[in-house]
């Protein structure tokens, strides 16, 4: 840090610093509303609910919402609570994910380090992919999943999430590849390193952080897609469309407590991924590599 | 037939011609230097040696085995790269190895050789580090050891000290020669330096625009440059080329030229059958060493004449005192001892040392052999 940097961070007085810390707080404290109406809202009562108070904390605390809303919730017709539906979207999550990566890792290693004649226009293609909205392919890939026999079952979902992932995932690796040196590669063809032992050994242990990115960005879009899981779901169908299901049925009495709790379970996966993910973006894997 | 061979190589991108007809036999323990301006084809020829880039005509072969189409890793090569391609992943010690471990080589052998090359290249206290915890001149060294541990008939070096700092490379470069006299291996070296180019080699090959210009020593080339390129291309300051008449009287031809105050004066040449060109322009090439003050002149040369001039501008730089005067409407540098008692805008006698002299035919600009 050079003198006249911190010049300017100090001359701001206790007061006006006092003054943004404040500001900030009340910021930090109106973003965790509503996960606060979420969470105390789930752990009371429903009468304590339809009584008015939504923002007060319980006065008797219960995990049975929670309970409900997992195992014994009426989903659709069945009383089954989000359980199976969570699975079937772990199955789904999953198998999306890690093909969409690897498959855009290994389109970008192509792309940037194997050239070939209609190259940029295969990747400009690719790209489209991810201009396209979601509903102007309903119809054709339903006929194509009914084609592949693969309509309403988790198989299915993964094809369809991984084709469209591919796009994003192929712009990311092929954007990170491009500043790959490509010497490294050169030198290991002359190592005598083939084609998957160069990608294996030598660039995917430096695709970390654009692994992570990609990882994150995908596991967000499948887990929270309803579009796709709601058309081709058939009888395994995801997290989203059993808490729609839950959330909007019309009879009966409206458990919002079960309700927060299902919508706090639904959210729970891409969480984890963040905290845990966000870890990994380490910078500066590449140091060291080529001159510098 | 050479250890490595480059048989009227060519090579086009489409329609672009980057590489014409090139041909080389390379001895083995040879070090060949490559040297040229950037976009000469330097660097796109050792890729072919290398493999790296196919080869659209012509063939090459080591040790008398055509290597056209055969996979990089194959030919028993190894390169040295400009960015030291260090695998950012993996320690020295497993970058060093990396080859042989690709070529199958049982893992005692590897760390033998290992232990070996880290020796002789005083790296062993930095195997186990990571190339980003190295300075340039220790990556340069792994990059070395990378290519060493290999033991391959061909080393192939493209531009690897252009990234070092100005007395690093020196001292690198003192380090290659070294290693190379003591391997006693075949090389090829790719730069743009033309220092490096005539300390380093046992020949050179210069190149400019696809061509080779001149394949000779590196005496033959600064001696004898084949033509005006080669001739301004090598060496530093530049060769002066000065527009001169040639024209034979008593038996001898001389370079016809004027002084700063446009006074003709001339230049004998050494030897040399000159009569085709009696009467014609030419351009006289002299090595800026060449001209000196009458003390400094070469005591060996039976040819030192004297020529006076006025002095535009003196430069001393340490070593040497370079000497800016006009000859033919040109400027031409001299290089004179440091103590040389020289002053701007006065006269001096200087001796020029003609039997370095070259003459240039002016249209195609080749050298006049006589």
């Amino acid at each position: 840090m050079s003198v006249a940097t911190q010049d300017t961070a100090v001359s701001t007085g206790r007061i006006t610093r006092t003054f943004i810390y404040l500001i900030l707080l009340l910021f930090a404290l109106f973003y965790l509303l509503p996960l606060y109406v979420m969470g105390i809202n789930s752990v009371k009562p429903l009468s304590e609910i339809t009584g008015g108070n939504m923002m007060s904390l319980p006065n008797e605390w219960t995990l049975d919402p929670w309970r409900s809303a997992w195992s014994t919730a009426q989903i659709g017709v069945q009383a089954t609570g989000l359980k199976p539906y969570f699975l079937t979207s772990i199955l789904m999550v999953v198998p999306a994910v890690a093909i969409s990566t690897i498959l855009g890792a290994i389109n970008g290693y192509i792309l940037t380090k194997w050239r070939f004649k209609g190259d940029t226009i295969i990747f400009g293609l690719m790209l489209f992919s991810c201009f396209i909205p979601f509903q102007i392919v309903l119809i054709p890939m339903a006929r194509v999943l009914g084609m592949l026999g693969l309509a309403g079952s988790v198989p299915g979902l993964i094809l369809v999430h991984v084709v469209y992932g591919l796009g994003f995932s192929t712009l990311y690796f092929r954007n990170y590849y491009a500043a790959f040196p490509t010497e490294l590669v050169r030198a290991a063809q002359i190592d005598g390193a083939g084609f998957f032992r160069i990608f294996w050994r030598i660039m995917l242990p430096v695709s970390g952080p654009i692994a992570v990115v990609c990882v994150i960005w995908q596991f967000t879009n499948i887990w929270n897609d309803f579009l796709f899981g709601a058309s081709f779901g058939g009888t395994t169908q995801p997290m989203t469309v059993a808490l729609n299901n839950l959330v909007q049925s019309s009879t009966g009495v409206k458990e919002y407590n079960v309700h927060f709790a299902a919508a706090i379970l639904a959210a729970i996966p891409t969480l984890i991924v963040y905290i845990v993910a966000g870890r990994y973006f380490v910078r500066g894997l590449m140091a060291g590599s080529v001159k510098g | 037939m050479g250890f490595l061979d480059i048989k009227n190589v060519t090579k086009s991108y489409g329609a672009v011609k980057v590489l014409h007809t090139v041909d080389i036999s390379v001895e083995e323990g040879e070090f060949l230097v490559l040297v040229g301006p950037s976009g000469c084809g330097k660097s796109t020829l050792l890729n072919m040696i290398a493999g790296l880039e196919s080869i659209s005509g012509g063939e090459i072969a080591i040790k008398d085995r055509v290597v056209n189409g055969v996979h990089p890793s194959k030919r028993n090569i190894a390169m040295v790269f400009q960015s030291y391609a260090l695998y950012p992943n993996m320690t020295v010690g497993q970058n060093i190895t990396f080859g042989l471990e690709m070529h199958g080589t049982p893992k005692p052998e590897r760390d033998r050789a290992l232990a070996d090359v880290a020796k002789l290249l005083q790296i062993d206290h930095l195997i186990d580090r990571k190339p980003g915890q190295l300075s340039g001149g220790q990556r340069q060294r792994v990059a070395m050891g990378r290519a060493l541990v290999r033991d391959p008939d061909v080393f192939l070096f493209d531009e690897p000290l252009s990234n070092l700092d100005a007395k690093l490379r020196v001292d690198m470069r003192t380090e290659i020669k070294k290693l190379h006299h003591k391997l006693k291996r075949t090389i090829v070296y790719v730069t743009h330096d033309q220092i490096e180019a005539m300390t380093l080699s046992t020949r050179i090959a210069v190149m400019n625009k696809g061509y080779v210009q001149q394949l000779g020593t590196p005496k033959e080339i600064y001696d004898s440059p084949a033509n005006l390129f080669v001739a301004t291309f090598m060496g530093s300051p530049a060769m002066n080329i000065i527009p001169a008449k040639l024209a034979v009287d008593q038996g001898r031809a001389w370079a016809e030229i004027t002084d700063a105050a446009g006074k003709p004066l001339r230049l004998g040449f050494s030897s040399g059958n000159y009569t085709a060109w009696d009467g014609r322009d030419i351009l006289l090439g002299i090595r800026p060493e060449a001209i000196t003050d009458p003390e400094g002149a070469d005591r060996n040369s039976h040819n030192v004449q004297p020529l006076h001039n006025m002095v535009t501008v003196t430069e001393p730089a340490g070593a040497d005192t370079f000497v800016t005067m006009t000859l033919s409407g040109k400027d031409v540098i001299a290089r004179m001892r440091a103590d040389a008692d020289v002053h701007a805008h006065q006269a001096f006698d200087f001796a020029v040392n003609m039997e370095k002299a070259v003459a240039f035919d002016p249209k195609t600009g080749d050298r006049i052999q006589v």
